[in-house]
């Protein structure tokens, strides 16, 4: 891992109404790697992990302060657009969510709204590629113009991760993407994310402790709204500073 | 009806009332009594409300029974009906209340009595639409005993009048549909024309851009216009919209009656955009949410979000709404009446003015109409047609929609 710094957060609140999700969280995020996000359910991850392509804003009444840096610039910067950021900071959702459209158009839905290719041929190729990387091309070369929502539901969660890549993002957020798959598909799953997080910066919410320890290089341990602990991934499983952290890891609270 | 009769039919409500409150009352000191007595626990099949309820719902069964048995069988016997009401309702209730004990099994009599009056009064609306169908078909099979059923849907011209005399002019009277459909046509495809872009933009700006504060004051007035009487829109058309349209065209050079399909078409199409709108809102917000912030997550727009991935998957719903209000549209008669004017021209021309379906069945049946002529009887056959079109649309759309739903629910 190079220890090339990706998000630099800097007090970071989120209110929902009267409402503070976040309690100002300072955190540095490196460059390549999976950072993972740990916590009891309402602890403010999830919250946290979509401040970084700024989906809060996409719900009414989310209000942000403090600074998230992205490679030194402010991605809350009134100038900066937050299409743009999106395109950077592609995003996968807990259930898995395909367009209903054919396999092939889900792929290349981002490819076509930001204009990256020129013809039909790029298009098909970078298509292939997204697919090849999300480790589903095999399953479904075949059967590009069927329905994205006819796959099985770990075949989903790879075609959207296809969607994802097919932008060139730097970072991709995942919001427990396995809570809906079966141990099977988490086991593919897991095995693509080890295989991406040499290209990209990965951060990843999950409720398996199991899973934050087999995949991750880092881990935060967040508890109502604050980030208690951040450290290598061995050392918060193993010997972690805090009691709260040793408590929730150990399964004696959340 | 006597007025003694209404009082009868009071009398049935107070006993069935009387006898609940009475039975659970005896069921209840029962219960107690038998907790009190005996360390042996009796567990009571039902509850005593359910003695209660039995109690009320046999007596009145028994007494509208006989109140609607003697009103046919012997009309005119009011004491006699009074008297018999009476002791069959005392009857029903002393039967249950013989019967009160720990194993009998009140609730489940309850329930079924509960089930089927369900039955009877969905069966009720059942065999009143039936009813209306038939007696549709039967007078219109008369009809076309006189007039063929070719020649009727077929026929060009639409002049519905029977010679009273042989000799007067205009004797003969010609049953052709197709002006008549074509200006239900027309004034249809107008209102639609109106009232599907305006009614879906209002959706996708209510359910996408709106705020909530904007969602709460626009939706309900939209909603407004839903509720304003037909015959409100009609004069509207009539005095307002249609003379508009003349003294714009007269402008342009263009002589155009103030009964047209124009400005009947346009005032539906505001009537039905409420109709449009709130379905579509609805259709729309049941996107799920996953979808739109599939979307936002790759970086599309507010706009490409609904163009590209929200609109497709909403597309099935919003169909249906289309071809609800379309048949809202067909089958609407005061506007058409005040303001597309009645004669059956044959013609495309939407600055003419045509008649609908409706319109001349309204023409056919007011003014003292004589009940087997031929005229009259078109009425029924063109209510017919009417009734099929709506039919087939409401059906397409209720599949529509259904289907809709299983793919949204996947």
């Amino acid at each position: 891992m190079t220890d090339k710094i990706k998000f630099k957060c800097r007090n970071v609140r989120v209110q929902y109404g009267d409402l503070e999700a976040l309690h100002g969280i300072d955190i540095d995020i490196a460059d390549r790697g999976v950072t993972a996000f740990i916590g009891p359910s309402g602890c403010g991850k999830s919250t946290f992990l979509r401040a970084f392509n700024r989906m809060n804003e996409t719900i009414g009444g989310a209000k942000f302060s403090g600074q998230i840096l992205m490679d030194g610039e402010d991605i809350y910067d009134p100038s900066l657009d937050p299409v743009l950021l999106r395109a950077r900071v592609g995003m996968v959702f807990q259930k898995p969510n395909p367009f209903p459209k054919s396999i092939y158009d889900n792929v290349a839905y981002g490819p076509r709204i930001h204009g990256l290719t020129e013809t039909q041929a790029e298009l098909d190729s970078l298509v292939e590629k997204s697919l090849r990387r999300a480790g589903l091309w095999e399953e479904v070369k075949d059967r590009l113009t069927e329905q994205g929502t006819d796959l099985s539901g770990g075949q989903q969660q790879r075609l959207v991760i296809a969607r994802a890549i097919a932008i060139s993002p730097e970072v991709i957020l995942m919001d427990e993407p396995a809570s809906a798959l079966d141990p099977i598909a988490t086991a593919r799953l897991e095995a693509l994310i080890e295989e991406l997080k040499t290209r990209y910066c990965i951060i990843i919410v999950t409720h398996s402790m199991a899973q934050a320890a087999r995949v991750s290089d880092k881990t935060a341990f967040f508890y109502e709204g604050d980030l208690i602990e951040y450290d290598d991934t061995e050392k918060i499983f193993t010997n972690p500073d805090n009691q709260r952290t040793q408590d929730y890891i150990t399964g004696r609270t959340g | 009806m006597e007025i003694i009769q209404l009082y009868t039919l009071l009398l049935i409500g107070v006993l069935s009332i009387g006898g609940f409150a009475y039975n659970r009352n005896v069921a209840r000191a029962s219960v107690r009594a038998l907790r009190q007595s005996g360390p042996a626990e009796t567990r009571w099949h039902s509850h005593p409300n359910y003695h209660g309820y039995l109690t009320g719902w046999s007596v009145a069964l028994v007494g509208f029974g006989l109140f609607i048995i003697f009103n046919l069988v012997f009309p005119n016997q009011v004491a006699l009906q009074t008297v018999s009401i009476l002791l069959g309702t005392s009857l029903a209730g002393l039967l249950v209340f013989k019967k009160i004990a720990p194993a009998f099994p009140a609730r489940i009599y309850t329930e079924r009595f509960i089930k089927t009056t369900l039955l009877a009064l969905s069966g009720l609306a059942i065999l009143t639409t039936f009813g209306i169908v038939f007696s549709l078909i039967f007078e219109s099979l008369r009809f076309f005993a006189d007039v063929p059923l070719f020649d009727f849907l077929t026929g060009l011209k639409w002049s519905p009048q029977t010679a009273v005399r042989s000799d007067q002019i205009g004797s003969s009277g010609a049953f052709g549909a197709v002006p008549v459909l074509l200006g239900t046509f027309i004034i249809m495809a107008i209102a639609i024309g109106v009232a599907g872009p305006v009614g879906l933009m209002i959706a996708i700006y209510l359910s996408e851009y709106a705020s909530r504060r904007m969602r709460a004051i626009v939706k309900p007035i939209i909603e407004i216009l839903a509720g304003i009487p037909t015959v409100v829109f009609g004069f509207f058309a009539l005095l307002t919209v249609g003379p508009a349209i003349r003294n714009l065209t007269d402008a342009l050079g263009i002589a155009v009656p103030t009964q047209s399909a124009l400005s009947a078409g346009v005032v539906m199409g505001v009537m039905i955009i409420p109709l449009i709108s709130s379905l579509s809102d609805d259709v729309i917000n049941a996107v799920p949410r996953s979808l739109r912030d599939g979307a936002y997550a790759l970086g599309a727009t507010k706009s490409e979000t609904m163009k590209q991935v929200i609109f497709p998957s909403a597309l099935p719903g919003i169909m249906a709404a289309f071809l609800l209000a379309i048949s809202r549209a067909i089958g609407e008669t005061m506007i058409v009446v005040m303001a597309a004017g009645r004669a059956a021209n044959l013609t495309g021309n939407p600055f003419e003015s045509v008649t609908t379906v409706t319109v001349q069945i309204v023409a056919l049946l007011t003014g003292g109409p004589e009940f087997d002529s031929t005229k009259t009887l078109a009425a029924f056959a063109l209510g017919l047609v009417l009734f099929a079109i709506t039919l087939i649309l409401n059906i397409i759309a209720l599949r529509t929609v259904r289907k809709y739903r299983e793919v949204s629910l996947a």
